[in-house]
């Protein structure tokens, strides 16, 4: 959190001729010292229209996610899937500790497309050592963080 | 000649017999003369191809195309795409083109294509390097479907009622949904096309991948070069040719009608202030200038401007508006807007059943913001995905808010989403600025490259940080350091501009999603805390 006096604005408060284009210059300082009393709509969770991040509301993955970038749509997509969703639904001890076989397809199909998987062997590794680490369910959000971390 | 993919599919109506036996005794011929290519190694006549079929079928093969492809792989698994493009290239993104491309230091960058982000990270303008894609022959057969690109072939002619399409070879492609991303073609000045072949050759119409590699071509041959059109891509390739004038022996020159670049876009104080910039950036700027005529006279171009001022130079750039691509209108059976240009399409971005039209060439319904056509990458990006979602299903409108930028150099830039038209009540809140508030900074921070939010290859994590030099301690001696623009409409925001102000868009998002009257925009202007970083 910065220290507001520290920073070092010029009060100015001008008009244009113009009475379309209003312009005001602020002193950070002070103008914008008090919260704001805009009021903001509130967001609704389950807006159908709203786009979603990696993981509906429902708990389902969104493979549309943009952050996913190609991995879903690719050649390896649909091992990606297949691995990845294992991996969601995972309620074992040591999560996704049961999808071995999933990753392993996943992993052959990457290194058949090195250009578009790159250094996918260094990266299948980190997943096997994170997953050997234990995981609560009430981490999975963060787990599935460090699964995309590890790609 | 591509051997095209000839299954044929089969109809179960019980009409269809006499079909099935006429289609045997086409299979019988096809593989006798199949064999007689195989030993003779001449080419398939057109006349006896059969249509193809593809579940999905993309005309055209940029942005919106790509975005489409890809949210339809991503939701209907082992989806069988077809992206036809009249380009010889693959899918790739446009801003490079007229940004930086230029900037590179990579003597090949021609070849490449390849140019290194604000935050060092190298990367191609193709969406996908070729391996990505699967051939249109095996996309058939192959088990768990894959995207297959058609380069250099145009769709000529669309039976809507037989769900098929026909090339420019004469192949016919049927489908079961079908995406128009047909996107423009750059529009050309009267003058221009009146003046003859002469002037015509040393006019540069900037739009594609092709167009980029002439014109870096030419700049490095020639004296001076003349751009006409004010407007982003007019002054983004300005600024770019105005840095390299510096290198070479290079006049460069920006002329157009307006009082200021981006005169139709930024309130008249920015505008001006941006014109300085660009002025900065090594560029004669000619405001006010509207081009009676252009004549060649001994290998040089003279263009007369309407209130006598003469301008002589040796080549063109014309950067005055897209034309949007509606060649498949008439065939199609499909409405053209009269107002925007462009299909007509429904919130959804549907035409008609089963086919859907996204990018430069879609005319919509934005809920909030009223029937518009949007021409930035950020919007092709969002509309072809949502084209992409709606093809498997969804049926969603158009509701996330696309977003654009234009970066005039390393310290100044801004982004902006919604209605964004000078013409329309402003409000402007500024602050100082410090080295911070530049657009290398932001994508430092956040670790992205290109600035779109949506941009197809974004990912949920931040990539490791590479080290980078601390930015450049440029405070900005003039007033308008970092601020927010609205531009209302009725008393409601419908525009905003975030002025050197980043990672800031969820906000202005939510603020035009909201579609409140704000009694006091200071407050607002709040909501964006352009004082905490």
């Amino acid at each position: 959190m910065t220290n507001k006096t520290q920073r070092c604005y010029i009060l100015k408060l001008v008009k244009t001729e113009d009475k379309q284009q209003i312009l005001t210059f602020i002193n950070g300082g002070t103008d914008h010292a008090t919260p704001s009393s805009a009021e903001l709509i509130e967001e609704d969770p389950n807006d159908p229209y709203e786009e979603r991040g990696l993981i509906f509301p429902s708990g389902e993955i969104n493979w549309n996610c943009p952050c996913l970038g190609g991995m879903a749509s690719g050649p390896c997509g649909t091992e990606f899937k297949d691995a990845f969703s294992c991996f969601h639904y995972s309620k074992e001890e040591v999560k996704g500790s049961e999808c071995l076989e999933q990753f392993r397809a996943m992993q052959e199909c990457m290194q058949r497309y090195p250009e578009l998987y790159p250094q996918e062997d260094e990266k299948v590794q980190e997943y096997e050592r994170s997953s050997e680490t234990k995981q609560t369910s009430q981490d999975s959000a963060s787990a599935e963080t460090s699964f995309l971390q590890s790609l | 000649m591509r051997i095209q993919d000839h299954t044929l599919t089969l109809s179960l109506s019980p009409a269809s017999a006499f079909c099935l036996s006429l289609s045997l005794l086409f299979i019988f011929i096809f593989f006798q003369i199949f064999l007689l290519h195989f030993l003779s190694g001449d080419s398939l006549p057109a006349s006896l191809q059969f249509p193809s079929h593809t579940p999905y079928l993309l005309i055209g093969g940029g942005t919106a195309s790509f975005a489409a492809a890809r949210s339809i792989r991503a939701r209907d698994p082992g989806a069988k795409v077809l992206i036809v493009t009249d380009e010889p290239v693959p899918p790739y993104m446009r801003p490079p083109l007229s940004k930086e491309l230029w900037f590179s230091d990579d003597p090949s960058v021609t070849e490449t294509l390849r140019f290194k982000q604000w935050n060092g990270k190298e990367r191609s303008i193709y969406f996908q390097p070729p391996s990505f894609y699967i051939s249109a022959e095996e996309l058939d057969g192959a088990e768990n479907g894959g995207v297959a690109v058609l380069t250099s072939k145009t769709v000529v002619h669309m039976d809507v009622r037989g769900n098929k399409i026909k090339l420019d070879d004469n192949t016919e492609i049927s489908y079961d949904k079908c995406l128009i991303a047909t996107g423009g073609v750059p529009r050309s000045l009267q003058v221009i096309e009146r003046a003859g072949e002469e002037v015509m050759k040393r006019t540069t119409l900037f739009r594609k991948v092709s167009d980029f590699k002439s014109l870096d071509k030419v700049s490095r041959n020639i004296k001076s070069i003349t751009i006409i059109g004010g407007g982003f891509l007019g002054s983004e390739l300005a600024c770019a040719l105005g840095r390299r004038s510096t290198e070479c022996d290079l006049e460069v020159i920006q002329m157009f009608p307006e009082k200021g670049n981006m005169g139709k876009v930024l309130p008249e104080y920015l505008s001006n202030w941006t014109t300085e910039k660009v002025k900065k950036e090594g560029v004669k700027v000619i405001s006010e200038a509207l081009v009676k005529s252009v004549v060649c006279k001994d290998e040089k171009l003279e263009i007369q401007l309407k209130d006598g001022r003469l301008v002589k130079t040796d080549h063109i750039v014309a950067a005055v508006g897209l034309e949007p691509n509606v060649d498949l209108a008439k065939s199609a059976g499909l409405e053209v807007d009269s107002d925007f240009g462009g299909f007509r399409v429904n919130a959804e971005l549907q035409a008609r059943s089963n086919i859907w039209v996204a990018g430069d060439a879609a005319c919509f319904y934005d809920i909030r913001l009223g029937r518009r056509r949007v021409e930035h990458h950020d919007h092709a990006v969002v509309s072809g995905r949502l084209a992409g979602e709606n093809m498997t299903g969804a049926n969603k409108p158009y509701w996330h808010q696309s977003m654009f930028w234009s970066d005039l150099g390393p310290d100044v830039g801004y982004e902006a989403i919604g209605i964004v038209d000078s013409s329309l009540p402003t409000v402007g809140v500024f602050a100082k600025a410090t080295s911070k508030d530049t657009p290398k900074a932001a994508t430092e921070k956040s670790g992205t490259g290109i600035r779109s939010e949506s941009e197809t290859e974004d990912t949920a994590v931040s990539p490791v940080a590479s080290p980078t030099p601390a930015p450049p301690a440029v405070l900005q001696k003039d007033e308008y350091g970092k601020g927010v623009i609205f531009y209302l409409r009725d008393k409601v925001v419908v525009g905003i501009i975030l002025w050197n102000v980043f990672n800031r868009m969820p906000v202005a998002r939510k603020i035009i999603k909201d579609g409140e009257q704000h009694v006091d925009l200071n407050e607002v202007a709040k909501l964006f805390n352009i004082h905490d970083d």
